[in-house]
């Protein structure tokens, strides 16, 4: 396969309510920061993608509007309904059917403009479920205890992800609740979905991700510190979660096997060295770091105890905050992956990880993580 | 014309979408629905390569990518795989109030657990592996709600 770099990331700031921006004004800002962290023009951009929801939008074919502030004039633009990585994955496959040399991609979500409840009752089907009343939350509620009783684990390791989060994103301008909290607070915090309280759970929240994507050739020319895409690969699993173990992430084991095959990962647990994974609720990241092969099934709860996953640790899992700490759905993923390229150009200030050379960040898809999508990023070709 | 912006209020503009939807439930839904209110049974359809039996019923197996040809008929009797008790008044509870117990049931003879809420229980008796029944409602509609919902056996 052609190698494909990273050449240019853009955030905004994660918050709970951009009154000053509607999502295309999230939309110019970024792009723009992609631009020039990339140091090129529009000019230079191929194509465009733009991942969004329309539900979440309340616009159909919400990405035609999302355009102009995106650059698409007179540019082939395409639009993923889903988590930003999956857009990457297509800006990807773009650049490698050779048409492309550099891809554009972005992710917005303004999660303050409707009612996350009802926008993610309606994922559930429509005949059967919906109508019972089931929302992310119920969903994954379900989903937790599934996991916490195979595993036998508690609420007090599950609220440790939360406390090392949160703490984490007192050290990043771009999160939204940086919070100095104990396990005690996140067990004293309000029960929505037993076992799923209030600090188990992330924000709803409004954000804005671009990525630009180059081949080989436009990466060297265009960037001083491109970063090398080493692998990438999405699965799904079944649609209805009683068709699933919902305790196995049988699907992000299958991602991982292949994006680790492509980039020559042997041992996940030795090789790589920095994690972003789609933490939306505490026990989520630990379920998520075992399907990515980073410790063994039931383990992650032990390591994280010992350190293993703090910024100073083995393997610092979200060490910019995770999405507990703000989660714009859609530009979730691509703001994991800004923020392994943020660790691997070592310009991630007091959380980085010292000479950080492999990283490995997660995207997800639909009700309790039905697809996965990894990505396994290098700071070396 | 003033060029500063820093002064502007941003405002909200408040709205609504609203749109009625016919979603035809497909003959396989249909069944389902069709055999609660003539038999008060779950019909649940049976891929015949991996002989996997799927409740609530589709079309299609999953892991086969073959259609699910045979029916079979469940009396809905089943365990509790796993469950939550909703707390928050979460808008997707619509007029149900909290406490709500959501959980999927596998009912026996089936391979697959369906989602449902448990009720006639003290949400601090549900635990995994409960045995439920459902209970369907007096007046079927065609409905995900003509299983009014399960009980403990």
């Amino acid at each position: 396969m052609e190698n494909i770099a990273i050449i240019g990331i853009g955030m905004i700031p994660i918050k709970a309510n951009y009154k000053t921006h509607n999502f295309a004004d999230m939309a110019w800002e970024t792009v723009n920061a992609a631009l020039a962290d990339a140091g090129i023009s529009i000019k230079d951009v191929d194509n465009v993608i733009t991942t969004s929801n329309d539900f979440w939008d309340g616009r159909t074919i919400s990405c035609m509007a999302v355009g102009d502030a995106s650059g698409v004039r007179e540019k082939n633009c395409s639009c993923v309904e889903g988590d930003g990585t999956f857009g990457a994955f297509y800006g990807m496959a773009r650049i490698l059917s050779g048409s492309y040399g550099t891809t554009l991609v972005t992710g917005h979500t303004k999660g303050s403009e409707s009612i996350s409840s009802l926008i993610t009752n309606a994922a559930f089907d429509p005949i059967y479920e919906r109508a019972l009343g089931p929302d992310m939350i119920s969903g994954c509620a379900m989903q937790a205890r599934a996991y916490m009783e195979k595993h036998g684990l508690t609420s007090r390791q599950t609220a440790l992800v939360s406390v090392k989060n949160h703490g984490n994103a007192k050290h990043n301008p771009y999160a939204q609740l940086p919070m100095d909290i104990s396990v005690d607070d996140v067990l004293a915090s309000e029960m929505i979905a037993d076992p799923l309280r209030k600090l188990d759970c992330s924000p709803v929240s409004d954000g804005c991700c671009a990525i630009i994507l180059a081949n080989e050739e436009k990466a060297k020319k265009l960037c001083k510190k491109p970063v090398w895409v080493k692998g990438a690969a999405f699965t799904s699993d079944a649609y209805f979660l009683g068709d699933r173990d919902l305790a196995d992430p049988r699907s992000l084991v299958a991602a991982a096997k292949k994006a680790y095959a492509m980039a020559g990962i042997t041992d996940p647990t030795k090789q790589i060295d920095i994690a972003e994974v789609y933490d939306a609720f505490s026990y989520q990241e630990l379920m998520w770091l075992e399907g990515l092969g980073i410790c063994e099934p039931g383990q992650a709860a032990s390591l994280l105890e010992k350190g293993d996953f703090a910024v100073n640790g083995k393997l610092p899992v979200n060490a910019s905050g995770g999405l507990l700490s703000g989660h714009p759905v859609i530009a979730a993923g691509l703001y994991r992956i800004a923020e392994c390229v943020r660790q691997l150009r070592g310009e991630a200030g007091a959380v980085q990880k010292d000479g950080a050379k492999t990283a490995v960040a997660q995207g997800l898809n639909g009700v309790a993580g039905q697809s996965h999508c990894v990505w396994v990023l290098g700071a070396d070709k | 014309m003033e060029q500063d912006l820093s002064k502007v209020t941003p405002l909200v503009y408040e709205s609504r979408i609203g749109v009625p939807y016919n979603w035809w439930a497909g003959k396989t839904a249909s069944r389902f629905f069709e055999t609660i209110a003539h038999d008060k049974k779950l019909a649940a359809t049976k891929c015949d390569k991996c002989g996997k039996v799927f409740v609530p019923p589709r079309k299609t197996c999953p892991e086969c990518f073959v259609d699910t040809n045979s029916w079979v008929s469940l009396s809905g009797e089943g365990t509790v795989v796993t469950f939550t008790v909703v707390t928050r008044k979460l808008a997707a509870l619509g007029k149900r109030n909290p406490p709500v117990i959501f959980a999927l049931i596998r009912p026996d003879g089936a391979d697959t657990a369906m989602l449902h809420i448990l009720d006639n229980i003290a949400p601090e008796k549900v635990h995994t592996g409960l045995a439920v029944k459902p209970v369907f409602s007096e007046n079927p509609k065609g409905h995900i709600t003509d299983i009014s919902h399960f009980e403990p056996v």
